[in-house]
């Protein structure tokens, strides 16, 4: 929510009333007590309406570019190179999402070449739905996770980026590389409150044909969510419990702390 | 049986009934997704040419979905009124187009024929029709519901208030429900969708609605849109329920894919009008269910079986008006581009369902919305609000500056319900505006509080949330 409201905050209000209202406002990222003109917003709110929601669009429109986004030396030390998913544009992308669950000959040769098959652990990065949210969130996050699971003493594969990628691409990586656990960090679809939401999904030995019920997921990794450290923990000890159950998704513990049914935010799979 | 036409010398044949109906609608990137669209313009104008051909009795006589395997379709077959169907069956849906356009066909006409209307008669219809048709026709209807209050008379539009929070904090959840009281909005309504689906939150969030009704004497009913199985738990362990919420879809599959049958609307049902009778509230009707639809649902869960989104959606509306909801309403730009691509997908989509259910008996509203990745924007919305105010739409969400916070996802706010109120000279549900001006939010029929900040009601907002906590 935004720094410069519009609201009447000098209106004098009782004290104790006052007292609750910057309380209860304190609680929520909601938009609230913001004042009106006439029956619309006051033009500060509408501004930052118009703004926060250029963010978001913006997120969704940036194509992701591994240097400017990650830095070059992240790049270099983590040897990171980017393949594409059938997905030409990111209006093609957007419209049919199939494309960005597989890839084309070129980047499976690609991917195969580079990459050692048989790994403990295979990051993927993906641009997602958010453009913005890879470039704030990996830098810090993909680290972490690299020296933590050398910690284990877990083979780490080569981690590659994906331009256009929907969650269904895990299946692919599955059948290319045969890792045991693959980690796919994605940008979500961006909100008002944020267009920097990343998540981690992971899945198990993951083949063609599995669905959302083979797969785990850690959300909500952005700045006023979960911070990178915490993300990384959660990311290792999921992937050792993977590890050890030889199985992911709905058999094992750390799920969804619970989701909204109704108006399901639908995520980007 | 098979279908054609020609269209410039070019032409065009349709299997059958499903593929004739798919490819007469229009441009929807969900019918796209399931490659069951028209290929070309030319092909779509063929495939309307023929559908305007085809009599109601054919369409009720070819189900686009076998009753043996779907029992959304025998609900269909098992509740269609064949003796209001006799002055309407011979008609082909291009003069059933025209029927329902003409001015003498009125609103305790169309009134009496609404069971004999099935779903996909009202889905080919709209397929016939233009957006100001849609518009027009819809106008001519009013469904009234009631439950606390009264809802979807003709000059009254009703908002839901949709203060939901990102981690169900009971706190933000209550300011943003008193801010949106404070603009007149919460009549149809106060609905929140739980971010945590687990009983415990439900309940909490029940109770605390059910004090902040209860404490500020608003006549308005609430609902937390959790899963049914959830709610009648929540409702078990003590929890009151007015509304009992349901997202529903137009097919048995699609249903089973949300965890629900009929039978589980059904049984859902009687134990709240039976916990009703328990409750010391003064009801004023029976209307106790609330459900969401949205075109694309059947298609994402893969249980659209070949059958277009509309005409999926037309028919989510017979499994709605089999339970005497209160509301429903679709939810029409939350889906993803890959269903309906843009503004213009979104508009004629949010039309067409406000259309569909008024016909079919519906108390229709519309979460119009739009998501970030879609091409569309708050300018999308507010013209969709004001061509469906125009139609007569029963009710729009309130959400806090059209952003939730929860479900990341932009929809209408309280400004845009006082606005339309305005714009179209309507009222909110009568026993809510009484409230509305006994507590000094509304003046003479409007809204007319000038300091929301220093209202009583943030002060009596302390009170709920202890009580609440010590629940």
């Amino acid at each position: 929510m935004s720094k410069k409201s519009s609201i009447n905050r000098d209106a004098p209000l009782p004290a104790v009333a006052a007292k609750a209202l910057a309380a209860l406002r304190a609680r929520t990222p909601a938009r609230l007590v913001v004042g009106r003109a006439g029956p619309s917003y006051r033009t500060a709110t509408q501004l930052e309406l118009r703004e926060d929601h250029a963010a978001a669009v913006d997120a969704v429109q940036t194509e992701m570019d591994l240097v400017r986004d990650f830095g070059q030396e992240l790049v270099d030390a983590c040897e990171l190179f980017e393949v594409r998913t059938l997905a030409e544009s990111k209006a093609e992308y957007l419209k049919r999402p199939q494309l960005g669950r597989q890839f084309g000959p070129e980047a499976q040769a690609a991917i195969r070449e580079q990459c050692p098959g048989n790994v403990d652990l295979q990051i993927a990065i993906g641009d997602g739905l958010s453009a913005a949210a890879v470039a704030t969130g990996v830098p810090a996050l993909l680290p972490l996770v690299i020296d933590g699971a050398q910690q284990h003493g877990w083979s780490v594969g080569r981690t590659f980026a994906i331009r256009y990628c929907r969650v269904g691409i895990l299946n692919e990586i599955g059948e290319l590389l045969a890792p045991r656990v693959v980690v796919l960090l994605v940008g979500e679809r961006p909100g008002l409150v944020t267009a920097e939401s990343l998540s981690a999904y992971m899945a198990f030995r993951p083949r063609r044909g599995h669905t959302d019920a083979e797969r785990n997921l850690i959300s909500n990794i952005h700045a006023r969510g979960i911070p990178p450290q915490r993300a990384a923990e959660r990311i290792l000890a999921l992937a050792a419990q993977m590890m050890q159950a030889e199985t992911s998704g709905v058999a094992i513990k750390e799920q969804l702390p619970g989701q909204a049914i109704g108006k399901q935010a639908p995520r980007i799979s | 049986m098979p279908y054609q036409s020609t269209v410039r010398g070019e032409r065009f044949a349709f299997a059958d009934l499903r593929e004739l109906l798919a490819k007469a609608n229009e441009e929807k990137s969900g019918d796209e997704l399931a490659e069951i669209a028209a290929a070309s313009q030319r092909e779509r104008v063929a495939a309307k040419r023929a559908l305007a051909e085809v009599t109601l009795a054919e369409i009720l006589a070819n189900p686009v979905i076998d009753p043996d395997n779907d029992e959304v379709s025998r609900l269909i077959v098992d509740s269609h009124d064949a003796a209001a169907f006799a002055e309407l069956a011979n008609l082909t849906v291009g003069e059933f187009r025209e029927w329902l356009l003409d001015d003498a066909t009125d609103e305790a006409k169309l009134h009496d024929v609404r069971w004999a209307i099935t779903p996909e008669m009202a889905a080919a219809a709209a397929k016939l029709m233009s957006n100001k048709d849609l518009v027009l026709v819809a106008a001519k209807i009013r469904n009234v519901t009631r439950l606390r209050n009264t809802l979807g008379q003709r000059c009254v539009l009703a908002i839901r208030l949709q203060p939901n929070h990102p981690a169900d904090d009971l706190g933000g959840i209550l300011l943003s429900a008193v801010d949106g009281l404070l603009y007149g909005t919460g009549d149809a309504v106060i609905g929140v969708n739980p971010a945590i689906e687990s009983v415990d939150t439900v309940a909490s969030i029940l109770h605390a609605l059910d004090r902040l009704i209860g404490v500020s004497g608003a006549p308005t009913q609430h609902c937390c849109l959790a899963h049914i199985t959830t709610q009648l738990a929540a409702l078990e362990r003590g929890a009151p329920i007015d509304l009992l919420f349901q997202s529903v879809a137009g097919t048995e599959a699609a249903n089973a894919s949300f965890g629900i049958s009929l039978a589980t609307l059904r049984e859902g049902r009687e134990r709240v009008l039976e916990h009703h009778q328990r409750r010391d509230v003064a009801w004023v009707g029976q209307n106790v269910m609330y459900f969401e639809t949205g075109q694309g649902s059947a298609l994402s869960a893969d249980a659209h079986q070949g059958v277009d989104q509309l005409t999926c959606e037309a028919r989510a509306y017979a499994v709605a008006r089999a339970f005497d909801p209160l509301l429903v309403n679709t939810v029409v730009g939350f889906i993803g581009p890959e269903y309906l691509l843009d503004e213009r997908q979104i508009t004629r989509a949010g039309l067409e369902d406000h259309f569909m259910g008024k016909l079919l008996g519906l108390p229709m509203g519309c979460d119009v919305c739009y998501t970030n990745h879609a091409a569309a924007d708050q300018n999308s919305v507010e013209n969709l609000l004001v061509l469906l105010t125009a139609a007569g739409c029963n009710y729009f969400m309130g959400v806090p500056c059209g952003d939730d916070v929860m479900l990341s996802y932009q929809s209408t706010s309280y400004h845009d319900g006082a606005a339309m109120r305005k714009l179209f000279g309507l009222s909110p549900a009568p026993e809510f505006l009484a409230w509305l001006e006994q507590r000094g939010i509304f003046a003479d029929g409007q809204l007319s509080l000038a300091e929301p900040a220093s209202h009583p009601l943030l002060g009596q907002l302390e009170s709920v949330l202890a009580d609440s906590s010590a629940n």
